[in-house]
């Protein structure tokens, strides 16, 4: 059994159809990728797996266990969290109060506390007062990452985290994913960093106009594959 | 002199009254972005709540509405549960026609019951008692506790806001819908206990109005716009600015009525004008957004 399944998943925004029979699979322990261009549906994806989007029953698996049709808020406490496209922090909510609502739907204790947010992420502790627009892009980044950890997740969705970063704050961020996944998270980061996405991944999954184009750990794909996959022809 | 300063008084006194008109108002726009065109009436539907529960049980209307609170929450919640929940959404025109239905069925169930008799909450000498300040001024100790409890009203809403768990929830939901709901928050259900707590002061605002005046069931409406008027002085998002904006409103009227007793509630909507044109996001607009 795997930890996540994904069986012919299927997404649409009124008639427009954004996913075509996903089919993909997390286990324990596992760090994956998905790449592809703008619009290939990879955020769709993520918000089909988290609840925003819903769908049937067994299209989306955990433990076996169908979850395609459960809302949101009951998903998150499930052990899946999301880190949204965008950050999407709270504006009139200070920096440890984005954290809290994090933990606020957590059922079961784990490794996730405040002190281990900022401990993760120092900068933060300083900046627990502060309202989250006066945060860099990079801390707002970390916040939105600690704030989806809050919630003790067993599986992290992580949409973009490194978009419009420099890339020194971009290596801050992806420095703390070994520590994430040492406290028992399982990761899908979605990446727009082809080169980024293949040295942190276990599996990488490309997406071409909600279609799954080509998936396999790293080391068995060739550059040509990557190409035809992400661009089509 | 004296005149001014006792119009002043009582002005700010009264102003205590519409800022517990405002303060549900605000509340449920705060959080979940209700218009609530049946505030009016679910404040006189309160009072008369409160005047079945003390003449049924031969209560003190202040004992009364402790009682009536948790079934006023309890009334609260199930509306926006069952109907209210279901009209919110990008549209703004559904929660509005059902709100205003709302107001015409409460106005028009409250006749059926208690007819257009006025009434008034009974609570003997507390009534008709004043402190007197010296200089020919007394304040009724009605309206002082009527300001009192508003401040302790919003005290208590700032309290819930900015200090508890639910709180939280309620800015994040008010915030950003989607992502409060990838916090684990059912909206639907942090929007029913926003509502039961709008309801709670509902309650306390009705009391006060039942206190202090005759009521029947037409008189919704006015009380809807006073409690409007304050909010938008007093600025959307703050519950302080509620209180600014209902003493504002209660100044102007009493200045007003001591010019001349047919332009207090004239000399209210002015005011309300003049702050809308100089301040057109009130005096205490919110910091974001
Ligand atoms: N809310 C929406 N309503 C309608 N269509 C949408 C909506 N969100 C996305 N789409 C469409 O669905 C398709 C997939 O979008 P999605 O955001 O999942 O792509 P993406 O791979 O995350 O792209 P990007 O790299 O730009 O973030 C696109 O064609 C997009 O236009
Ligand atoms: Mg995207």
């Amino acid at each position: 059994m795997h930890l996540l399944e994904t069986n012919k998943l299927t997404a649409f925004y009124g008639d427009f159809q954004a996913l075509y029979g996903i089919d993909m699979l997390l286990d324990n322990g596992e760090t994956i990728a998905i790449i592809g261009a703008n619009g290939a549906g990879k955020s769709t994806f993520l918000k089909s797996v988290a609840g925003l989007i819903r769908g049937a029953a067994d299209s989306v698996l955990l433990d076996g266990t169908p979850i395609g049709a459960r809302p949101a808020a009951d998903i998150v406490k499930l052990g899946i969290a999301l880190v949204p496209e965008g950050r999407r922090l709270f504006p009139s909510l200070t920096v440890e109060e984005n954290l809290l609502i994090g933990g606020y739907g957590r059922k079961a204790a784990g490794p996730w506390t405040l002190d281990r947010v900022y401990s993760l992420f120092p900068i933060l502790r300083e900046r627990r007062s502060s309202a989250p627009s006066t945060l860099s892009g990079g801390q707002q980044q970390m916040v939105a990452i600690g704030r989806a950890l809050m919630s003790n997740p067993r599986v992290l969705l992580c949409d973009e985290i490194s978009l419009g970063l420099a890339p020194i704050v971009i290596a801050d961020i992806y420095a703390a994913l070994p520590q994430i996944k040492v406290e028992g998270s399982s990761v899908v980061l979605v990446e727009q960093d082809i080169v980024k996405a293949m040295k942190v991944a276990d599996r990488v999954y490309c997406f071409q106009e909600g279609r799954l184009s080509l998936a396999g750990p790293p080391r068995d794909l060739t550059r040509e594959q990557i190409h035809r996959a992400y661009f089509g022809s | 002199m004296t005149d001014w300063l006792d119009a002043l008084i009582q002005g700010v006194l009264l102003g205590g009254l519409y800022a517990l008109f405002a303060a549900g108002l605000s509340l449920m726009f705060g959080v979940m972005r209700l218009v609530n065109l049946a505030h009016g009436d679910l404040i006189v539907l309160a009072a008369f709540a409160i005047l079945t529960v003390a003449s049924t049980f031969g209560l003190d209307p202040f004992a009364a509405v402790v009682l009536a609170i948790p079934i006023l929450f309890v009334v609260g919640f199930v509306l926006q549960h069952v109907l209210l929940n279901r009209t919110l959404g990008r549209d703004l025109l559904p929660p509005l026609l059902v709100t205003f239905g709302l107001s015409i069925i409460i106005q028009n169930g409250l006749l059926q019951v208690f007819s257009a008799d006025s009434q008034r909450l009974r609570a003997g000498a507390i009534e008709t008692a004043s402190i007197p300040l010296g200089g020919g001024i007394a304040v009724g100790v009605v309206p002082l506790l009527t300001l009192m409890s508003a401040i302790a009203v919003i005290v208590f809403l700032n309290f819930i806001f900015y200090r508890t768990p639910v709180g939280r929830a309620f800015r994040a939901t008010s915030d950003d819908l989607e992502v409060a709901q990838l916090m684990g928050v059912d909206v639907n259900r942090i929007f029913a206990v926003a509502m039961g707590l709008a309801f709670v002061v509902i309650a306390i605002a009705a009391l006060y109005l039942g206190l202090r005046a005759n009521f029947d069931p037409t008189i919704g409406p006015a009380r809807l716009l006073y409690a409007f008027e304050a909010v938008i002085i007093g600025g959307l998002g703050s519950f302080w600015g509620t209180l600014a904006g209902g003493i504002v409103l209660g100044v102007a009227q009493t200045i007003g009525a001591r010019i001349d007793p047919e332009w207090q509630i004239l000399a209210g909507h002015l005011a309300f004008l003049v702050v809308l044109a100089v301040r057109p996001r009130g005096l205490f607009p919110r910091a974001q957004d």
